[in-house]
């Protein structure tokens, strides 16, 4: 008996050994890009399109002071991400509004036919953006909305909500029917349901959500870079401006690339604080 | 205070459609001012279906439902003036014990000073006063039952509403809180309805019971006149641990067996019998009224159940040239083991169904 158990002992902390060396080579892997990404950022031109790494350099800021100073006449990095901060929040603040109602009416007080609707919602993501572009084109320069942010805001909005309401869906399933039904005996309305009992048991689920609408909304380039030309252009077009035909670019678009993911990585980092499970712990049973 | 009766209401599932399911299937029932009436059934019975009928969480699709004389089926639930304890509690997680308890007077704007005291009231019936300011995962079992029957009270409704509301505790604290729950409804009186599938909860809690099955109400009645005068065949395999010993067999002219005994029979069952067209009859007699008789049916023992102050013989015996087992209560400091044999007679009252329709054969029993 004892035997045996030694035996698996050594076989348990064996496997963890493997999987903890695994889940590092994993890590690793896909830290290294962007390791070398910041690394690239802070050396010199020269030193960034040596063929053989350069490991040892002299690091300066002088890329960043580059790239953030801007030249006149060209798409400065405040513009940039002052377009997109205004863009990505009003999307994901409209996904949120439109989103939540959806999900309540698919999970806890189901519609008829919601499995129909929830495809139609998901269906919408089966058309290739690529496919999409060129009727998106005309329908803003119909309405005059090319080179706008309010365009950017509608398709942000449009390509984010379907998954949204599929995510958020499934965190309103989780709440216990009970708790909505004992909300209802108790007397609180509709809107007391949602704001007392549901929402601060879903909150880290709108979270998730909302951190996800932010990412691919700060993310996204292709619709960007055909719907706006200028006055509305978006942090990813400002990092691709940095890339040259003349002359050599690597530490500075890897430093521009570098700033543009800081305000993903602290909405991550943010929203990784709220994302804590286990609210619903002690609900039921 | 209020006495609730139900008018031939009946939940239907696919209602209007032409694959109707009736959960519950015209039940007429009277629950008394301030008594204490259980539903009970097996699993499928339509027993919380009814509760949540009551309750507005499911809709009366015929018939209704009457609160204190006002007929409340398209009533929504927080306008029934009634409160209800879940099977699974159903605590808000995020909020405090205290404002779970004060969550309904809060909706009701209550005043927050009166809303306190009438939390802290109901907090010191129930031994919560220490964990005013706990969330509920931060309890244990039993606390978490406590402040769900807290937030019951609090309200003063005329109906309480349970739902199985101890069938998640352990064994022990089931048994504790249940004299605690008949004290303190006897001490508040407001009429409950109370649903469990536990028959022992059920005899031990009711002042009357009423038992479903498949959507119908079988039968409703004390304790007592279930466990003495079951009004069907359901009833009488229902209630009852050990069950009632039930065999089924032939008339023989106007004889029937039980083993190779013959059945005494009182007249009034014995004049029903001569008027029954049915074939073939189920006597049923409880563990208590076999006894070991020299003159009975034998048959060898399989399985001694020790319970201390009484012993189960589980006795397979020859009935109608099939073997049966039949349960036999004898004293617990009985001798007898797996085995051995003995002879079984019956001594004290039998009952007698129409094996068909399942009908009682004698005087009804008094409800």
């Amino acid at each position: 008996m004892s035997d045996s158990s030694e035996i698996v002992g050594i076989d348990n902390r064996f496997t963890t050994f493997i999987s903890g060396i695994v889940a590092w080579v994993v890590g690793l892997i896909f830290f290294f890009p962007v390791f070398w990404m910041v690394l690239t950022s802070l050396k010199t031109e020269a030193d960034a399109t040596q063929l053989e790494p350069v490991f040892i350099f002299d690091a300066s800021f002088d890329r960043y002071r580059e790239v953030l100073g801007g030249v006149a006449g060209t798409l400065t990095a405040a513009k940039a991400f002052s377009n997109s901060f205004i863009v990505v929040t009003v999307s994901t603040v409209i996904v949120l509004i439109l989103g939540i109602p959806a999900a309540y009416s698919l999970s806890v007080k189901p519609i008829d036919k919601w499995r129909d609707v929830l495809f139609f919602f998901i269906s919408t993501k089966f058309l290739p953006i690529a496919a999409a572009v060129l009727p998106l084109f005309f329908f803003a320069r119909q309405f005059d909305l090319i080179d706008t942010r309010t365009v950017l805001v509608i398709v942000y909005t449009a390509l984010n909500l379907p998954l949204a309401v599929w995510m958020m869906r499934s965190f309103f399933d989780e709440v216990p029917k009970e708790l909505i039904e004992a909300a209802q005996i108790d007397g609180a309305s509709l809107v007391g349901q949602l704001r007392s009992v549901i929402l601060p048991i879903v909150s880290p689920g709108i979270a998730a959500t909302a951190l996800l609408s932010f990412i691919f909304a700060w993310n996204e380039y292709f619709l960007a870079v055909n719907l706006t030309r200028f006055d509305a252009s978006t942090v990813p077009i400002w990092v691709t401006a940095n890339v040259s035909s003349r002359g050599q670019f690597f530490a500075g678009l890897s430093a521009a690339a570098t700033v543009a993911s800081i305000p993903v990585i602290l909405a991550g980092w943010i929203a990784q604080k709220r994302l804590v499970r286990g609210l619903s712990l002690g609900a039921i049973k | 205070m209020a006495e609730v009766t139900y008018e031939n209401a009946s939940r239907i599932y696919g209602f209007g459609s032409n694959l109707e399911v009736r959960a519950v299937d015209k039940l007429n029932l009277d629950i008394h001012d301030g008594e204490l009436l259980v539903l009970v059934g097996p699993s499928g019975s339509g027993k919380s279906t009814a509760l949540r009928m009551l309750a507005g969480l499911e809709p009366v699709n015929e018939g209704r439902i009457i609160i204190d004389g006002r007929d409340v089926s398209l009533v929504q639930p927080k306008d029934r003036d009634i409160a209800m304890v879940f099977q699974n509690y159903a605590l808000y997680p995020q909020m405090t014990v205290g404002d779970n308890m004060g969550f309904a007077l809060k909706q009701q704007k209550v005043p927050k000073d009166e809303r306190r005291k009438r939390v802290e009231e109901a907090a010191r019936i129930l031994d919560l006063i220490p964990y005013l300011d706990r969330k509920p995962k931060a309890l244990s079992g039993g606390q978490r039952q406590r402040v769900a029957m807290g937030r019951a009270i609090v309200r003063e409704p005329s109906v309480f509403l349970m739902d199985e509301p101890l069938s998640n505790l352990d064994a022990k604290l089931r048994v504790q809180t249940r004299t605690e729950l008949v004290d303190l409804q006897a001490r508040l009186g407001v009429t409950t309805a109370y649903v469990t599938h536990d028959q022992v909860e059920a005899m031990t809690m009711g002042h009357r019971v009423a038992v479903l099955d498949h959507g119908i109400l079988q039968q409703v009645d004390s304790p007592r006149n279930l466990y003495s005068a079951p009004a069907n065949l359901f009833v009488a395999g229902f209630i009852g641990s050990p069950a009632m010993n039930l065999v089924e067999g032939d008339r023989d002219g106007d004889q029937l067996y039980f083993g190779s005994t013959i059945v005494p029979l009182p007249p009034d069952v014995l004049s029903d019998l001569r008027k029954s067209s049915a074939k073939r009859f189920v006597v049923g007699v409880r563990p208590e009224h076999l006894a070991l008789d020299p003159d009975g049916t034998s048959g060898g023992i399989t399985v001694v159940e020790e319970l201390g102050s009484d012993a189960f013989l589980h006795t397979t015996v020859s009935h109608g040239g099939e073997e049966t087992i039949v349960v036999v209560r004898v004293d617990g400091e009985t001798s007898l083991v797996r085995g051995d044999n003995i002879s079984v007679g019956i001594e004290g009252p039998v009952h007698v169904f129409e094996a068909e329709s399942g009908v009682r054969l004698g005087v009804p029993p008094r409800s």
